[in-house]
């Protein structure tokens, strides 16, 4: 990483941060690092057959993080084609940015009646 | 749930044999069936029994008894599969083919109706064929469960167990007057669905089906039952119902299905749904655990949630019986 290009991406993001901490003060599913403030990050746990919370709704430029903690394979696709999750087996995690606001319904190709909702504002 | 499944019981209530025997309050405990139960249909009559009373392996061997011919089913291997609910899914597999190569009547065939695999690795395939290679049945019809048809599609799979098969991985065969098909309800799955069949199987299957002869026992086979068991599970098949009109007008129709890790029994008409346990885990009956996770029990319980099933064919009657026996008593 070179640091020319971190303060671009500090300098680009700031406003993100702002509208970000003022949309999500009180949630908890956003995590947004003051200290760097480059990445904003949010985590969806898979337990039991389900994504919780089953929609998040995050900033523009955020990082979900989803974390599969069942004994048992699943994905996290988009239905729309956005996204694709390889297989999570336990423990393994899927990471995607979303770049553009909008609604992303996506759900586990194994076992499709999980589902779930990205909402990007 | 138990009533509501109790009046589709009772709505659909035939005599499967047309022998005027009242068989209402018989199949009123058939509605789900339990662990440790064996379950016989001979000649149309289900029988239920504790296995722990039937006299052990004095059971299996008056199963087999009088039949034209038998094949066993297996299910849902998970070979791969290294949870508490089984640490070792190979070996359990080991005791299903020790078992069936130990019956007094060597079935003509095998099928595995799916999940064969716990991710869909070729090593994991490598293990079952292994175990699979000590079978005294040398003929082994698969199909696959979404555990076999992870992030590549299925191709490894069909590499491996389809061949000959169309699709997905579909097919049918005859043996001895009795004509099987293999259906593929894991691929494709759509979001907030359960499993499918989909339009070009489904033409298949009416096409295949076309101008055999009503009397002709027909036995379908697939992953996720083709009935619908708990739909906030996913177990169903979505268009499984397009699939069953196709068999109506025969007069014998068997069903076997997997996925769900436990018995199952229904009757409908002149078709018997059943669902076999798993080789490798036991899953938690509908509705009574947050999901439908692998359920762990005690390591001296296991081999009595996990097991096989014999089904036995007998020509005069032209119906099959269909005895599960769990892995050890």
């Amino acid at each position: 990483m070179n640091n020319t290009k971190n303060m671009w991406v500090a300098a680009l993001t700031a406003p993100v941060m702002i509208a970000l901490l003022l949309l999500c003060i009180g949630s908890q599913n956003v995590m947004a690092s003051n200290d760097k403030a480059s990445v904003a990050t949010a985590d969806v746990k898979i337990d039991n057959f389900s994504f919780g919370p089953q929609t998040i709704t995050v900033p523009v430029g955020t990082t979900v993080t989803w974390t599969n903690r069942d004994d048992i394979p699943h994905t996290s696709v988009s239905a729309d084609d956005v996204f694709k999750s390889k297989v999570m087996d336990t423990d393994e995690k899927f990471s995607y940015t979303f770049t553009k606001p909008g609604t992303y319904p996506y759900y586990c190709t194994i076992h499709p009646k999980m589902t779930g909702k990205v909402v990007v504002q | 749930m138990p009533d509501k499944k109790q009046d589709l019981i009772d709505q659909h209530l035939q005599d499967l044999n047309d022998d005027g025997v009242d068989r209402r309050g018989f199949l009123k405990c058939m509605a789900w069936a339990g662990t440790g139960l064996v379950w016989t249909m001979s000649g149309g009559v289900p029988v239920s029994r504790a296995f722990a009373k039937s006299g052990g392996k004095g059971s299996d061997k008056d199963a087999g008894k009088g039949a034209d011919f038998s094949f066993v089913q297996i299910s849902d291997s998970h070979i791969g599969f290294n949870k508490p609910a089984n640490p070792d899914v190979t070996a359990t597999l080991q005791t299903a083919i020790n078992k069936i190569n130990a019956m007094p009547h060597t079935p003509d065939f095998i099928i595995h109706t799916g999940d064969l695999s716990q991710l869909s690795k070729p090593s994991e395939f490598d293990t079952l064929d292994q175990v699979l290679k000590g079978a005294s049945a040398k003929d082994i019809y698969f199909v696959p469960g979404e555990h076999d048809m992870l992030s590549d599609n299925g191709e490894q799979y069909l590499q491996r167990y389809g061949k000959g098969t169309k699709g997905t991985g579909w097919s049918s065969f005859d043996h001895k007057g009795v004509h099987f098909v293999g259906l593929v309800n894991v691929a494709n799955l759509k979001a907030g669905g359960m499993g499918s069949l989909g339009h070009e199987q489904l033409e298949w299957l009416e096409d295949d089906l076309k101008g055999r002869s009503a009397s002709t026992p027909i036995v379908l086979y697939a992953h996720i039952p083709l009935w619908t068991i708990y739909p906030d599970w996913g177990w169903g098949t979505d268009d499984s119902e397009q699939a069953l009109s196709y068999v109506k007008r025969f007069g014998s129709v068997t069903v076997l299905n997997g996925h769900i890790h436990q018995i199952m029994q229904k009757v409908e008409g002149k078709v018997s749904f059943h669902t076999a346990m798993s080789t490798a885990f036991p899953q938690p009956a509908p509705g009574t655990a947050p999901s439908a996770g692998p359920m762990k029990v005690p390591a001296d319980q296991l081999q009595k949630v996990l097991g096989i099933t014999d089904v036995n064919y007998m020509v005069s009657g032209r119906s099959l019986a269909v005895v599960d026996s769990p892995l050890g008593a």
